[in-house]
């Protein structure tokens, strides 16, 4: 069924992408993905993984050539961080217009400037708008699954859109982690081989990526914006499958110890970890506190997320980005304007923490659940400035 | 002139096919030789081909949502990266014939840009799938400037043109800087093909453009397409235009196989370089003196392709 087996999470998200029978690779490295995508080169040139690996000559040609190989029907793969992304991100956006259901691995790391390798999710937030399906993972475990997950739902003839898996760097890239490899013939049969609807051949010509006037446009948005909002069932159908065969299912909001919980944490990502461990501390104590953590960030799961916090008083988002001069970080406003209709809603709370690798401890959510008590629901908060 | 009439497919018909890949009813101005350009292309390459077109007139010109001029796959994604995407439909294609999920055939990938979208913001993603060494052409369609946001100078606009952003003005008159060298740079590359043409030598560019396609690895096609509306030229002398920047010497036609050059079409004497600046608006305002400038220089540079030509030919 399956292999235990202890690797760094890089080296084990370019294992799954062998495993999905990637055919083209294209990626340029950028620190903290470049383990991925040295051992991505390492698989195709050992004989491993019969896959095209295109070396490019930048992030904006990374996503290029994915697009084309994806469009020729090719299974199209591609990681980056921060700088990376926003150099990709004109073709981002285009791609997902484009329908084409590549995978991408984002190893989340802060924008410059200043310049700075560690991690946060200013580089994700920037282009929360691109069409693509976002989803946050937690470990190492949950990289590796997603790569499957991925393709799965993403090639779903009845979404067909690009899937993006958000892994917070050096946090989850750089560590050593005991992981479960599933077996080749399982994958095979969760992830068939991709059959693309259309694609650029000779025998059936097609015109991809025409232009399009005002008399259009409006209609062309409001069709992708139905396709990635009515692929919310087939997203979870693909989570349903996986934990089917695996035994580890996947939730766009995963909860832990909410019930009855007055006070509930939000984060994003590997910080779940640590904030469960303040939770833990808490519920000893006697304190209904929860965690909810969101996981699918695209499409947003507005119904279960309100599920989530029904029955709560106080909400502690915990965003790890900045909207400069915005109301909110770009969670907590997701979050507000998703209870804004509720009749009974929860007090909101922002902080944000956690910038460019500044370390997070089970006490630093401890005391951020504890001042926010005290704090107004508006506006944010910059959590730890020093001096 | 006799010299050249032994290469006859640079004046004389052939049996072509009759069949259109970019076919009528785009929407590119009157007399735009870079439409024509396109058409001779596609003819050439014919049906098994797979075209990524960079944004710019002739994108625009040929795919209105929802109409399309294409009748071989096409695909548009954005300004600078015709050589990526044409990468990755190489990649791909190739990728699935290995792997047998299609069936093993030759299929030319071509990429297609302007002049701005291949010598400035496409320069870089087209070195990379030159260097990377994928099988693809690459055809520049160069009217020597941004026409599709309204005549802007590139670094393809000749010296001493007016352009909207490079104008005539009292002070500075038009682009002040010389015509990048687009196919040397490619040549640089040491890519097995590199050739000019132009929509005046229709034949000869066709030839060039099959040539092309059946070397493997990249090639790179570089045609003069004259733009009427850009140039400030009466919609009936787009060709005669062509005719007059090859004679004159400002566009050289000449191919570099393997490092080897050849002027395809050798001129013993130049014609005065007045001859064709002197019928186009964005030159009206050139000086006796610019003039004497840019016939010298045209000179220096003719006289400097002669002698690659010599010295890669000699065994
Ligand atoms: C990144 C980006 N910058 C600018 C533009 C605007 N733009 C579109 S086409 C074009 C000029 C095209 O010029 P060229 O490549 O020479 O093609 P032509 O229209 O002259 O055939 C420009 C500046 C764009 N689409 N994308
Ligand atoms: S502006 Fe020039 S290149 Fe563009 S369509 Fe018109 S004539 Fe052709
Ligand atoms: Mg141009």
């Amino acid at each position: 069924m399956a292999t235990k087996v202890g690797m760094e999470v890089s080296l084990a998200a370019a294992e799954a992408v062998k495993q999905a029978n990637v055919d083209v690779v294209a990626a340029y490295p950028i620190t903290p993905q470049t383990h991925i995508v040295e051992h991505l080169a390492e698989l195709v040139n050992n004989g491993e993984l019969d896959a095209e690996f295109i070396p490019v000559e930048s992030e904006h040609s990374a996503m290029s050539v994915c697009t084309g190989s994806s469009a020729a029907g090719a299974r199209s793969f591609t990681c980056t961080s921060s700088q990376g992304l926003a150099l990709m991100n004109e073709i981002v956006f285009i791609t997902a217009s484009l329908r084409l259901p590549i995978v991408m691995l984002l190893a989340n790391r802060t924008l410059s400037g200043p310049l700075s390798i560690w991690n946060d999710h200013s580089d994700v937030m920037s282009i929360r708008d691109c069409g693509w399906i976002q989803v946050f993972v937690e470990n190492g475990q949950e990289v590796y699954d997603h790569v499957f997950i991925g393709y799965r739902v993403a090639e779903d003839r009845n979404c067909l859109l690009p899937f993006m898996v958000n892994l917070d760097g050096f946090i989850l890239t750089h560590v050593i982690e005991p992981l479960e490899f599933l077996d080749q013939e399982i994958i095979d049969r969760y992830l068939p081989p991709y059959r693309p609807l259309y694609s650029l051949h000779p025998n059936h010509p097609v015109t991809m990526g025409a232009f399009s006037t005002p008399a259009l446009y409006t209609e062309t948005k409001k069709a992708q914006d139905e396709a990635i909002r009515e692929a919310m069932p087939y997203i979870l159908k693909g989570w349903q499958e996986f934990g089917d065969l695996t035994g580890r299912y996947y939730h766009p909001i995963e909860h832990y110890k909410t019930e009855g919980a007055k006070v509930i944490l939000v984060t994003q990502g590997s910080l779940g970890e640590t904030a469960s461990i303040a939770i833990d501390s808490l519920r000893e104590k006697g304190e209904t506190v929860g965690l909810v953590k969101i996981r699918l960030w695209r499409p947003f799961p507005v119904h279960e997320f309100r599920e989530a916090v029904k029955g709560a008083e106080l909400v502690v988002v915990m965003d790890r980005a900045i909207s400069y001069g915005a109301s909110a970080g770009p969670l907590a406003m997701e979050i507000r304007s998703a209870l804004y209709a509720e009749e009974e809603r929860p007090r909101v709370v922002n902080w944000i923490a956690g910038l460019a690798g500044r370390d997070l401890s089970p006490e630093d959510f401890l005391q951020m659940i504890h001042q926010a008590k005290e704090r107004s629901d508006e506006g944010y908060e910059i959590y730890g400035v020093r001096g | 002139m006799d010299k050249n009439l032994d290469r006859l497919n640079i004046y004389a018909s052939r049996l072509l096919s009759e069949k259109e890949y970019f076919v009528p009813g785009h929407r590119a101005c009157q007399g735009c030789a870079e439409a024509l350009a396109v058409r001779l292309v596609a003819k050439a390459l014919g049906r098994n081909t797979v075209v990524a077109s960079a944004t710019g007139c002739m994108e625009i010109v040929s795919s209105p949502l929802p109409l399309t001029s294409w009748n071989v796959p096409w695909m548009h994604v954005a300004f600078e990266n015709a050589a990526a995407v044409a990468s990755g439909i190489e990649a791909g294609l190739k990728v699935l014939m290995r792997k047998k999920r299609i069936p093993q055939q030759k299929i030319t990938v071509m990429a297609m840009a302007g002049d701005g979208g291949t010598s400035d913001i496409g320069l870089q993603a087209l070195s990379g799938a030159m260097e990377r060494g994928h099988d693809f052409v690459y055809c520049c369609f160069d009217n020597e400037a941004y026409m599709n946001t309204g005549i802007q100078r590139s670094s393809a606009t000749p010296f001493g043109a007016s352009t909207t952003t490079s104008p005539a003005g009292s002070l500075v008159a038009g682009q002040t800087s010389w015509k990048k060298n687009m196919p040397e740079i490619a040549a640089a590359h040491n890519i097995p093909y590199v050739a000019t043409a132009c929509t005046s030598y229709p034949f000869d560019l066709m030839e060039k453009v099959k040539k092309a396609a059946a070397i493997k690895g990249p090639a790179y096609v570089h045609i003069l397409s004259v733009c009427p509306t850009g140039w400030r030229l009466p919609t009936q002398m787009a060709i005669l235009a062509g005719r007059l920047a090859v004679e004159t010497g400002m566009f050289p036609l000449y191919e570099v196989e393997r490092g080897r050059y050849t002027l395809n079409v050798e001129l013993t004497e130049l014609r005065p370089i007045e001859e064709y600046l002197k019928i186009q608006g964005r030159f009206r305002h050139l000086t006796q003196e610019m003039i004497a400038q840019i016939q010298q220089r045209v000179r220096e540079e003719y006289e400097k392709l002669k002698k690659k030509v010599q010295l890669t030919n000699e065994d």
